[in-house]
């Protein structure tokens, strides 16, 4: 299983998303920097780490979403290679247009950082294999914009699709119907707020993290 | 040529920092704001030959997200 991160000046989560993906696959991910504009041949899991890439400039995520790399991993996504991103990763994922919505400031306005629980509404994903519908599990979170919004119309076909993978179990920054992670129509791409990578270990307080990279990486236990 | 270039949030989006500023206002003793919507404004200079339909893919494709916000470009 070969896996890669991709790495924005401001990424910040990139080396605790290799440790995760090292963790559960045995092989350390390629770690792709954004000026690239080609994926190492065979790349089969793509991550986008959380952070503040380009300082959060314009939009969160929206310069990266412009940066080279974002074309490969577009066509890589369009392929069907399962692509994650979280928290930064994931607003990077929406202003590319490869996840619908946006991810605007927190309702509080405060940055929100602590545990959450989460719903899984759809177990059947990739990504969530691993999971029961409706479990409660908690991950952390750690964002300033991670409000989501779209439109009601795009809101009812997404929940319709069965695209809402992961809700807030109690109201977080704001979200709209409390979602917390959202598939694209194909089932490949997932963009969520929590953090897996950040509860994969005992001592980070949980490991429902783990479980998440061991359905996406096909090593289920 | 200068281009000014304004970008808000769709009507219906709500404003976080937009209530906060009204709240602050409020806080300084100004009560007569009925609401406040906060936005973005970028100045553009770019060559005087410049179409308007490249103004508009600059505004869709990076200066506003089409999701929540509108823009409005003025050329001098």
């Amino acid at each position: 299983m070969k896996t890669a991160v991709i790495v924005f000046p401001g990424s910040n989560c990139d080396r605790d998303m290799a440790v995760a993906l090292e963790q559960v696959t045995g092989r350390a991910p390629a770690m792709v920097w954004h000026r690239e504009t080609e994926l190492p041949g065979g790349v089969d899991f793509i991550a986008l780490p959380g952070g503040f890439s380009y300082g959060d400039y314009l939009r969160s995520g929206a310069m990266a979403a412009r940066s080279p790399i974002l074309r490969a991993v577009s066509d890589a996504a369009g392929r069907g290679v399962p692509v994650l991103g979280v928290c930064n990763g994931f607003q990077v994922l929406t202003e590319a247009q490869l996840l619908p919505g946006a991810l605007m400031r927190n309702a509080g306005l405060n940055f929100v950082c602590r545990s959450v629980a989460l719903t899984v509404e759809n177990s059947q994903s990739l990504f969530t294999a691993s999971y029961d519908a409706g479990e409660t599990i908690h991950i952390p979170v750690a964002h300033h914009d991670g409000n989501y919004f779209a439109d009601a119309g795009t809101l009812d076909r997404i929940e319709g699709e069965g695209r809402v993978a992961f809700r807030y179990a109690d109201a977080v920054n704001g979200s709209a119907r409390d979602i917390a992670g959202v598939l694209n129509d194909a089932g490949n791409v997932l963009g969520m707020m929590p953090h897996p990578e950040r509860a994969i270990d005992r001592a980070h307080g949980g490991t429902d993290g783990l479980r998440l990279f061991e359905a996406a990486l096909g090593v289920l236990a | 040529m200068k281009v000014n270039v304004y970008v808000t949030l769709k009507p219906g989006v709500l404003d976080p920092q937009g209530k906060a500023i009204h709240h602050a206002l409020e806080g300084l003793g100004f009560g007569g704001v009925a609401d406040v919507r906060a936005g973005r404004f970028i100045e553009l200079d770019v060559a005087d030959d410049t179409s308007d339909a490249e103004l508009d893919a600059m505004c869709a494709k990076l200066l506003a997200n089409m999701v929540i916000e509108n823009y409005r470009i003025e050329r001098p």
